[in-house]
């Protein structure tokens, strides 16, 4: 029963890193970017999230309104502004500015928030518990997480494979050069791409920000756990990313419950494992 | 007619002999600067080692890495486990940290090598959290909270606290003086050579026969022992050592990528020139805290996409120096005359 438990309770947080890593995917599949400073933008969704409910008295869920649609207007911004003129064959330019960005964003939290730990409060549904069967017992919260993480992962396959955002997402991906001959701005393209990650990211954040406590310098490590679980998956596939998750908040769950002390490191392992036996990941539709 | 490949230009040759004259400065600082001005430019060299390491992989093999603080921490920890569990002295530890360190990147290439591009750059970030994590496991160095170099160690590099000081120092600039020194003899050589043509174009450096991953791999390993080195002497300095301080991705692998773009990637004067900047900040601006490394964020991302060469690139495209003997060029010499055709400057 106990192993149950634990395992459960891996499944539920991995869908909160196979959110983590959707947004990573995602921008990396669009303009083969990868964002450095995608845990700290999590991170401040949160920051974002608890000045919202704490100025309008609202509830951390119905602070999603706010919080998603303004995060992903500053992924638009950001994208458009700053780093579409990082594009290109080489590839530090994207790295070191959205390295840059991640420390702008750390210092910037710290010099609003200071270094105190921070929890955004959801009352009663907290601690609420369902009884799946003898012994065995789910958060309404975490189960509510796993859901929307499910949720997200199949609006964003919905989006790329079903719509005309979607489909130019995929042509710029393909060739950014016949996606501008047959009329895509490249430029918005990409944009919109970043301010959907971070939409993502927002819906991540709240989450998070819910869940346990955050202060502005746990954000690389919820990029290491998104990257973690990108990898796992396998490249290309979001269904794959989000298994990804699953298998690095399992594993997580699994060293937490031998020793405290061995949670991070578990998942690391997972990881290490996985690109050591199988480095194209455990579903990849493209070669790393 | 005689064809020749010359290395050195009257830049270089100035350049070399302001080296050398700073060298001698540098070498008798102890005669004319007090504790805390040898205890800075002690740091300084140990940035300037570790941003040229950085730049030599990044800026000429292409390889980015955020997590050099693996090697770093593992440096500062190799170093304390034999002065404490094996009661060695803490200087002759420092080559022997780089020798193991050497042997661990060698399993560990063959598992980040196996990413590309940024994919590259993350796994090598949790190697180096793995690292950490290891690191706070070990109950006998302190577990997650560190622990000190005991006296009897510290006492045993020299009596008196000067003439430690003192070691210390001249060790810290010899260690930056010979990353330089291989640094220019490897560029230099024949494999300098071919890094050269990995950096202008992968594809172009294999058609012409070169063995890009072994060559990376060869330079992934040769610069962790070299920055295990550098991780051990900067601990000994700081008398102790945790996981979070010894493993900061901040400390080690930011500023330094910071220090290398904004000095120049992929030039050796580069990482000087931006240490040099990064502590005149650091000197003015220190009293700001978080301010101050948040505007070294902006700096830096202002500096990749308006300079992307850094200060040195700018100096080299505009004046066409170079302060090392690495720039080849064919002299042809004339039966009568040593008049000489010359490519362009700034080609390197």
């Amino acid at each position: 029963m106990d192993w149950i438990n634990v395992i459960l309770q891996g499944v539920l947080v991995g869908g909160l890193y196979a959110m983590f890593a959707a947004g990573l995917s995602l921008i990396f599949g669009v303009m083969r970017l990868v964002n450095i400073a995608h845990g700290d933008l999590i991170v401040l969704a949160a920051y974002v999230a608890l000045v919202t409910t704490e100025t309008l008295g609202i509830g951390p869920l119905a602070s999603l309104l706010i919080v998603v649609p303004l995060m992903a207007a500053i992924g638009y911004a950001l994208q458009r502004l700053v780093l579409n003129r990082t594009l290109g064959e080489d590839l530090l330019p994207p790295l070191l500015v959205t390295f840059g960005l991640s420390v702008i964003i750390q210092n910037g939290l710290l010099a609003l928030f200071t270094a105190d730990s921070r929890k955004l409060q959801a009352g009663n549904i907290e601690v609420a518990t369902i009884r799946l069967f003898e012994g065995v017992y789910v958060g309404v919260l975490p189960l509510l997480q796993f859901i929307v993480a499910v949720a997200v992962i199949a609006a964003l396959q919905f989006i790329f494979y079903r719509t005309a955002l979607g489909r130019a997402f995929r042509a710029t991906a393909d060739s950014q050069s016949d996606a501008q001959l047959m009329g895509l701005d490249n430029r918005h393209v990409f944009a919109l791409a970043m301010a959907l990650s971070l939409a993502v990211v927002a819906i991540a954040g709240v989450f998070l920000a819910i869940r346990a406590d955050f202060d502005p310098s746990i954000g690389p490590a919820r990029l290491l756990f998104g990257f973690e679980a990108v990898i796992i998956g396998g490249l290309g596939s979001l269904w794959g990313t989000f298994a990804g998750g699953l298998v690095l908040g399992v594993a997580q769950a699994i060293g937490a419950h031998i020793n405290p002390g061995w949670q991070i490191l578990a998942g690391h392992i997972a990881f290490v494992v996985i690109l050591a036996v199988r480095p194209e990941g455990l579903f990849p539709k493209v070669r790393p | 007619m005689s064809v020749r490949v010359a290395f050195a230009s009257r830049s270089s040759r100035v350049g070399m002999a302001l080296c050398v004259v700073a060298l001698l400065a540098l070498a008798t600082a102890p005669l004319w600067g007090g504790r805390d001005d040898l205890q800075l430019l002690s740091q300084m060299y140990a940035y300037v080692a570790l941003a040229s390491l950085w730049n030599l992989l990044a800026g000429y093999a292409g390889l980015v890495s955020v997590g050099q603080q693996a090697y770093v921490g593992l440096g500062a920890y190799l170093l304390f486990a034999f002065a404490i569990l094996a009661g060695m002295s803490p200087l002759s530890t420092i080559p022997l940290a780089g020798i193991i360190a050497a042997v661990v990147a060698v399993p560990v290439a063959g598992l980040v090598f196996r990413l590309r591009g940024h994919y590259f750059a993350i796994g090598t970030w949790i190697v180096a959290e793995v690292f950490r994590l290891l690191a706070s496991q070990v109950s006998v160095l302190g577990g997650g909270s560190g622990t000190s170099l005991p006296a009897s160690v510290v006492i045993a590099i020299a009596s008196t606290r000067q003439m430690r000081d003192f070691v210390v120092y001249w060790i810290s600039l010899a260690l930056v003086v010979a990353v330089l020194a291989l640094i220019v003899l490897l560029l230099r050589s024949r494999y300098g050579l071919a890094l050269k043509a990995i950096r202008d174009s992968e594809l172009a450096a294999t058609c012409n026969g070169i063995d890009v991953i072994r060559i990376k791999i060869m330079l992934y390993i040769v610069t962790a022992s070299a920055t295990a080195m550098i991780g051990a002497l900067i601990f000994l300095q700081k008398l102790r050592v945790s996981p979070d301080a010894a493993f900061s991705v901040n400390d080690w692998t930011a500023f330094v990528i910071f220090i290398t773009v904004i000095g120049g990637i992929g030039r050796i004067e580069g990482p000087i020139i931006g240490t040099i900047v990064f502590f005149a900040l650091r000197q003015t601006l220190a009293d700001l805290g978080t301010i101050y490394l948040l505007m070294l964020g902006v700096v830096a991302i202002l500096v990749m996409l308006t300079a992307p060469k850094g200060i040195w690139g700018l100096i080299v495209e505009r004046f066409g120096w170079q302060v090392f003997p690495l720039e080849r060029r064919i002299i042809v010499d004339d039966r009568s005359a040593a008049s000489g055709k010359q490519h362009p400057p700034g080609h390197r």
